[in-house]
């Protein structure tokens, strides 16, 4: 394992303070699971980290390729096997994934389909009463955050610069609107949802927790304690509000500033479902 | 039952008229309509024209008897994609559908993915409202199928192929394309050497209809034409729920992803052997 891929991954890191080092799913070299204890019960903590070594070329910094997808989904469905007759335990998606994987054969061998193979199991483990909780460390990009952690009950962010959440990575979105990095940053400005930063993020409703003063880079143990008595209160908040969808994005006083449109929307679907 | 003998252009139709195509005969409402107004809140903001309807359908109605919503995607307008309204407008009938289910009125759910994807103008919200209708097909799939269809031309990329596949049953034709990262984003990132979007006979035996339905990627391919399609969603929901979807298959598409080998992959013909329905025991 080389030392730069363990000291660039957020996900890596964050994983080890939280719920130690972890294995790798059968069969992949970059989904780790690890299980630990979080708020008096145990919890199933799961990453995507960099391989440069990934038998698949195109997956070798931290994107979700075909084998990340699948060993993401069997890493999930492994816990809702496990509980299927028993207390449904948390499971936490640590997320720092850069993006889905760009290429050729990625895409005859259905990358689509291994993406939303994991969102199906992060889904079908939220609806069967697993409190699922995604942790954002470092990047939350397009697909590879549909595959990992957006389909959570709640989402948490760490407030630090290196955190970004986006459908298109800086550097590629600058090439395909055909604009530069800079211009895309001064629209991020103007235009809340196309900022890349997690405070613009936080605005827009999405986020249950911004967690502030927090080292992402180097968490210390006072870092690693606030963080993780965070992820038992989003838990504990999922299980009072006895809810199992996607719902609390569009309630929050931060969804009402940030995104009327979603709501207006369903509320004219309401009243327009029905009537003749 | 309406015999058509001509064939009746699926691909040519606008959005409106697919999901009026798609309904019994006469029974086509359509709900937040262009009346409604309900546009991008972002567009402006950035001196893109918007569109009264956002580029997305709704149309309530019936299907074989029973209540229906139909959304369908307009890819003339800023190429069917994904912005805040746009995204809401399914995500929402995907969430209303499924309260009829919760008190007893069996409302048949059909997507008309035409779609590049997010509509980067208004990025993060109309990834999130990906999220939420991939949340919405799969909260509903085990109370009726959820039925998508591809008809072409712009196919179904970004995270909107993800939605696609996550339907209980996809109909595509041989106009269709599905794919998560469209040929040109893949070339700009990855190189010319990896794809050149340009070699259209290439793109389209790697991602195709033809190809998808052959290697095992889809449900069924039918001609591009509106009595075909509707004659295949209408069999989707005879077929009822079934309980068992291909993005569940976990175990099955692990073994098949373990025996490639990258440094010397299939070609798409090969993996038609290898995945197709026909390598199935």
């Amino acid at each position: 394992m080389s030392t730069v891929a363990s000291s660039d991954s957020r996900g890596r890191v964050w994983l080890s303070a939280l719920a130690g080092p972890g294995t790798a799913v059968d069969g992949t070299s970059t989904v780790l699971a690890a299980d630990a204890p979080l708020g008096g019960e145990a919890a199933r903590f799961i990453a995507v980290v960099p391989d440069p070594a990934n038998r698949f070329p195109r997956a070798r910094h931290g994107e979700v390729g075909l084998d990340e997808g699948w060993g993401l989904a069997a890493a999930v469905r492994a816990v809702i096997a496990a509980d299927q007759d028993s207390a449904r335990r948390p499971i936490v998606a640590v997320v720092d994934v850069t993006s889905q994987a760009y290429g050729r054969q990625e895409e005859m061998l259905g990358i689509h389909l291994a993406c939303a193979a994991a969102a199906d199991a992060y889904a079908t483990a939220r609806l069967a009463g697993h409190p699922v909780v995604a942790l954002l460390v470092g990047k939350a990009m397009s697909g590879a955050f549909l595959a990992h952690g957006y389909q959570a009950n709640r989402i948490l962010a760490l407030a630090d610069d290196g955190v970004l959440v986006h459908a298109m990575g800086r550097e590629a979105a600058a090439r395909v609107t055909r604009r530069t990095v800079a211009e895309l940053d001064r629209l991020g400005e103007q235009i809340p949802p196309m900022a890349y930063g997690i405070r613009a993020y936080a605005g827009l409703g999405l986020l249950h927790r911004l967690i502030e003063d927090v080292s992402a880079e180097a968490p210390g143990a006072a870092d690693v304690e606030r963080v993780r008595a965070e992820l038992a209160a989003a838990v504990a908040d999922i299980r009072a509000s006895g809810d199992r969808d996607l719902s609390s994005r569009l309630t929050s006083p931060e969804a009402r500033q940030g995104r009327p449109a979603s709501i207006e929307v369903r509320r004219r679907l309401a009243e327009q479902w029905d009537a003749e | 039952m309406n015999a058509i003998a001509t064939r009746n252009s699926f691909i040519e139709l606008t959005a409106r008229d697919r999901a009026r195509a798609l309904l019994d005969e006469g029974s086509f409402r359509e709900i937040l309509g262009p009346f409604d107004r309900l546009v991008s809140p972002w567009l402006p903001l950035q001196g893109i024209p918007t569109q009264s309807d956002d580029g997305v359908v709704l149309a309530r109605g019936r299907i074989d008897g029973e209540p229906a919503v139909v959304a369908a995607i307009e890819s003339a307008y800023q190429g069917g994609s994904m912005g805040e309204v746009a995204g809401a407008k399914i995500a929402g009938a995907l969430e209303r559908a499924l309260a009829d289910h919760e008190r007893g009125i069996p409302t048949r759910p059909v997507i008309l993915f035409e779609t590049g994807g997010v509509r980067l103008q208004e990025a993060n919200l109309g990834l999130a409202a990906i999220a939420e209708i991939q949340a919405g097909i799969l909260a509903l799939r085990p109370h009726v199928p959820v039925v998508g269809v591809i008809s072409g031309m712009v196919g179904c990329f970004g995270g909107m192929s993800l939605a696609a596949t996550l339907c209980s049953t996809l109909i595509v034709t041989r106009q269709a394309r599905l794919g998560m990262n469209g040929p040109e984003v893949i070339e700009q990132e990855a190189g010319i050497e990896e794809l050149d979007s340009s070699d259209r006979k290439l793109i389209w035996s790697l991602i195709g209809g033809e190809q998808r339905r052959a290697a095992g990627f889809v449900d069924a391919l039918v001609a591009d034409d509106a009595g075909a399609i509707a004659e295949a969603v209408r069999a989707a929901f005879a077929a009822g729920v079934t309980g068992t979807y291909r993005s569940a298959a976990v175990e099955l598409y692990r073994a098949r992803l373990a025996a490639i080998d990258p440094a010397a992959p299939p070609t798409p013909e090969t993996l038609r052997e290898l995945w197709g329905e026909e390598s199935m025991s």
